[in-house]
């Protein structure tokens, strides 16, 4: 297993490195160019959600991005330490609906094999999400 | 950072992006597309041809300014999508409901 972890505050300006990681690291693991795309997009969106819904637009506090690439699979776990946010309420919003916003949680799940938000700990939010690594796909 | 030009040209405001369009950089799309929508501009023209990246934010604001010009019954329309932001808009099923142009010729034409 390999793993890179990238500790960052929830400032706005410092996304574009977490997806200057995330697109290196998609390259490696094998993935198509739109794969990569798509994998860069979901990740930013997951920190993007967490600096806007779970520290509320507040630009000091702690984001740890961690990649893992195991055996058969990219893994990617996003920890925050901010408002507890119940899984039950991240939903995909209906798409017929067109209205700005809410589309992030959709293109996360559209492109994630795996996504799973774990608000267990005492404080904050932990999202893993996965993607298995091209012919690896579990059938 | 982001760069965001606007020109007119034949009776369309064009406005040309530079950069990647993130949680970060969609406010200072979103002014300018305000600021065209305030003036009720009839045609305007949004160029992608350098944008490589476009997040939800950026996605929304470019929804929120479409929803402003059909008030007046204005249009506003894409051009030169590159494939990574073609996709999120594909994805979104966006891609049906902008007016998508392969080319700015294309696109003023078809105001």
């Amino acid at each position: 297993m390999s793993e890179i972890e990238i500790k960052l505050p929830s400032d706005p300006k410092f996304l574009k490195i977490i997806r200057g990681g995330i697109s290196h690291i998609s390259e490696i693991c094998g993935f198509s160019s739109e794969e990569s795309n798509a994998v860069t997009s979901a990740v930013d969106e997951a920190a993007s959600n967490i600096i806007k819904h779970t520290y509320n637009g507040a630009k000091n506090k702690l984001i740890i991005v961690n990649f893992r690439i195991l055996e058969d699979r990219l893994e990617i776990v996003l920890r925050d330490f901010g408002e507890k946010v119940d899984p039950e309420t991240i939903k995909s919003r209906d798409l017929n609906e067109i209205r700005p916003g809410g589309l992030g949680v959709h293109l996360i799940k559209s492109t994630m094999d795996v996504v799973n938000y774990d608000n267990s700990f005492e404080v904050g939010n932990q999202l893993t999400m996965a993607k298995y690594l091209p012919g690896k796909k579990e059938k | 950072m982001l760069d965001v030009k606007t020109k007119s040209q034949d009776s369309i405001a064009i406005i040309e992006i530079d950069g990647e369009v993130d949680l970060y950089s969609s406010p200072a799309l979103r002014k300018a597309l305000l600021e065209m929508t305030k003036a009720q501009n009839k045609a305007i023209l949004v160029d992608l041809a350098r944008v490589k990246y476009m997040d939800s934010s950026g996605v929304a604001t470019l929804v929120e300014a479409l929803q402003q010009v059909s008030k007046y019954e204005g249009k506003l329309k894409l051009a030169n999508l590159r494939d990574a932001v073609k996709n999120v808009f594909e994805l979104s099923r966006l891609d049906k409901v902008f007016d998508i142009y392969e080319s700015i010729e294309d696109a003023k034409k078809s105001f």
